[in-house]
């Protein structure tokens, strides 16, 4: 089992928000998690990732069987997991370049790997942008700023493509995304299927099911799973909505 | 009754006296400049060291600040080491070197080949004595009290002259440099004419030994004539326990381009005045700046930016990060004259706190009386962008990595806005070397 969250309980600011969540994530598993507003499914991806001002007050969260609660982002990160924000932040001064390699750099060096050479880097860099259609004027720029909403989600699965993590965890993804920017950023995740990654991917709806078909799916409700199945769920909330879970976790 | 209290003189103002009265048969210069500085005497006689009663000395309160007056300095007798260390920072640059050391100018440790035509040196107090176009001490800032100070006793430095159309084929640098076992004082002022249609680049620097708490007052009077283009970088290396006052006042002609730009990183008490008056129209100037403190520095950059004539523009950005104890001071006022209309002038001004315990204090000020402007000002203070951090460290950059990059993010922006490549770098290098030190 690559990642295993058990019995998570997280406080954000004493206000309770994950109540007991468990779940699983096999090696090479694409998990899909839905759920309704406030069901607590960007506090998980960010508790996964190591934001501050989340408490967990109780159960672990493990990665290869180790926990990673006392990690903090970065050593994480080294570890293999990715989180490609909802709201990517802009990051001005910072050229996107650089930012790539930095991060890069700074992964493969915790691993004990050497760094990339400037032209690996660059061959590495042109080719997967290539795909995403991010052209060279975008990556001179500063992080994100005066991107748009689908230059930033590209940027998110270009980073992702980049850092190749063993575990990529998608917040809502879709988010703002018509249905082109949508399918390109679908298909540069797809591209990144690979019996060595897992991926959870959260979202609201299930259109982006449609483009990225999840091994299973986990509704969340109140801050724990309520239901999980294969890819047909994901129709099911789609036809009936989330009300039925309303109750559930209460 | 009528009773006009008046405080009496600390032991560094007293100090000050006896070494005026001591020094006053000796210090150089003819009978015009022997009257400024009597004058300048009288002055600092009834008002002191200016102290936080005085407004425009309120955060930097020289009286509480300058325990102690230290003696004249005199003339080194070998290479100061400073030299070495300020012209490997500008390593990249070769700028033709003018030394000034413990105020006074040092042609054997400057430049030999100072043979560019378009350009003339001359010892201050010669220049002085041979510009009938040019009075020593009437341009803007000179009723400043620190000014004054430097009046009284400047001891030399040099009368540099760009000629009518000339571009001198490397950038000047005159370097301030402290040399001695023993704190002393130096009081170097220097004039720089740049003459119609004329271009300069202008460095100037100040260093000297860590941990010898040496004084140093500088003034520099720049005068540019229409149609001129200067770049003045102002560079501040100095020595841990140094603590210095430099003013710069600058008068611009019509049609100019007139940069300056700020960077300090040295020194324990350092306060750059910089009084610039557009007086002729259709001028552009750029007036930036780059603090960086940490332990308990106190680093204070005041402006008085006037504009005199119509049609001018005019922007202003200074960045302070301040780590430590350290206390970053900006004060900029922007004057805007009746008959200066379309003056177009903003100023910005941002402190990044990285630690609870620094300090930074922000004073932007417009005066204007035209009734047809474009002004503005903004002031921000405020610590990393938690959120920015996470996205870094999400990556996999390390905490300090992340800090580094937001800062140096922070500050390039600001030091972007030199024109010189080489100094660009040189600078932002020193900003890379300072953000190495942080624990």
């Amino acid at each position: 089992m690559l990642l295993e969250v058990k019995n998570l309980h997280v406080e954000v600011e004493d206000k309770k928000i994950l109540n007991g969540l468990t779940l699983s994530v096999e090696k090479g598993q694409v998990a899909a998690i839905m759920g309704p507003n406030g069901s607590g499914k960007s506090t998980l991806a960010y508790v996964l990732a190591g934001k501050d001002n989340y408490k967990v007050t109780e159960g672990d969260v493990l990665l290869d069987g180790k926990s990673i609660l006392a990690m903090a982002p970065d050593e994480r990160a080294a570890k293999g997991l990715f989180l490609a924000f909802q709201y990517p932040v802009e990051v001005p001064g910072v050229a996107t370049m650089t930012f790539l390699r930095t991060a890069l750099n700074a992964q493969r060096k915790t691993r004990g790997e050497a760094e990339l050479s400037t032209p690996e880097f660059m061959k590495l860099v042109r080719e997967t942008s290539k795909h995403l259609g991010i052209d060279q004027e975008m990556l001179r720029r500063a992080v994100n700023v005066g991107f748009s909403g689908g230059e930033k989600k590209r940027n998110e699965i270009l980073q992702m493509a980049i850092l190749q993590p063993r575990l990529a965890v998608l917040d809502e993804t879709d988010s703002g995304l018509d249905i082109d920017a949508l399918k390109i950023v679908a298909e540069g995740v797809n591209r990144l299927r690979s019996p060595k990654r897992s991926m959870i991917v959260i979202t609201h709806y299930q259109r982006l099911l449609n483009f990225i078909v999840p091994d299973v799916v986990h509704v969340l409700a109140k801050g724990r799973v309520v239901k999980s199945g294969g890819k047909e769920l994901a129709l099911e909330l789609e036809a009936k909505g989330y009300a039925q879970y309303a109750d559930e976790a209460a | 009754m009528n009773a006009e209290v008046r405080a009496i003189k600390t032991s560094a103002e007293q100090r000050l006296v006896q070494s005026y009265a001591a020094a006053r048969g000796t210090l150089p210069g003819d009978g015009v400049v022997a009257a400024l500085r009597e004058d300048a005497f009288k002055r600092f006689d009834a008002g002191g060291l200016p102290h936080r009663r005085v407004e425009e000395w309120k955060y930097t309160d020289l009286r509480a600040l300058m325990r102690e007056a230290k003696p004249l300095a005199g003339p080194a007798d070998r290479r100061p080491e400073a030299i070495v260390d300020i012209t490997s920072v500008l390593s990249g640059v070769e700028p033709s070197l003018i030394a000034i050391v413990n105020g006074r100018y040092a042609p054997e440790w400057s430049d030999k080949n100072q043979s560019d035509p378009g350009v003339t040196v001359l010892e201050l107090f010669a220049f002085a004595g041979g510009s009938p176009d040019y009075r020593l001490g009437q341009g803007p800032g000179k009723d400043d009290a620190a000014f004054g100070l430097n009046t009284m006793f400047m001891t030399g430095g040099v009368g540099l002259r760009i000629k009518k159309n000339a571009t001198p084929a490397k950038p000047i640098h005159i370097a301030h440099v402290f040399s001695g076992k023993a704190a002393a004082a130096m009081y170097p002022r220097s004039v720089v004419v740049v003459e119609p249609g004329a271009h300069l680049t202008l460095i100037e620097s100040f260093s000297g030994p860590d941990g010898i708490d040496y004084q140093v007052n500088s003034a520099l009077e720049l005068v540019i004539g229409d149609n001129a283009q200067v770049d003045h970088i102002k560079i501040g290396y100095d020595g841990s326990a140094a603590l210095r006052v430099s003013t710069l006042g600058a008068t611009v002609g019509a049609k100019a381009a007139y940069r300056d730009f700020v960077f300090t990183s040295g020194g324990a008490v350092v306060r750059n005045q910089t009084f610039v008056r557009f007086a002729g129209e259709g001028t552009k100037g750029a007036i930036g700046g780059v603090s960086l403190l940490k332990n308990r520095q106190h680093i204070d950059n005041t402006l008085v930016i006037e504009h005199a004539a119509a049609n001018c523009e005019s922007r202003e950005q200074f960045k302070t990060v301040l780590d430590g104890q350290s206390r970053g001071v900006f004060q900029g006022k922007i004057v805007v004259e009746p008959h200066a209309q379309k003056t177009d002038a903003k100023m910005m001004t941002r402190a990044l706190l990285l630690s609870e315990d620094a300090e930074a204090d922000n004073k932007p000020e417009l005066e204007i009386f035209a009734d047809d402007v474009v002004c503005g000002h903004g002031a921000t203070a405020g610590a990393l962008d938690p959120g920015l951090k996470f996205y870094l460290m999400s990556r996999g950059i390390s905490e300090k990595e992340s800090e580094a990059l937001l800062i140096e993010a922070f500050i390039d922006e600001t030091i972007e806005q030199i024109a010189h490549e080489g100094i660009r770098d040189a600078l932002k290098f020193a900003a890379l070397k300072w953000l190495g030190t942080r624990g």
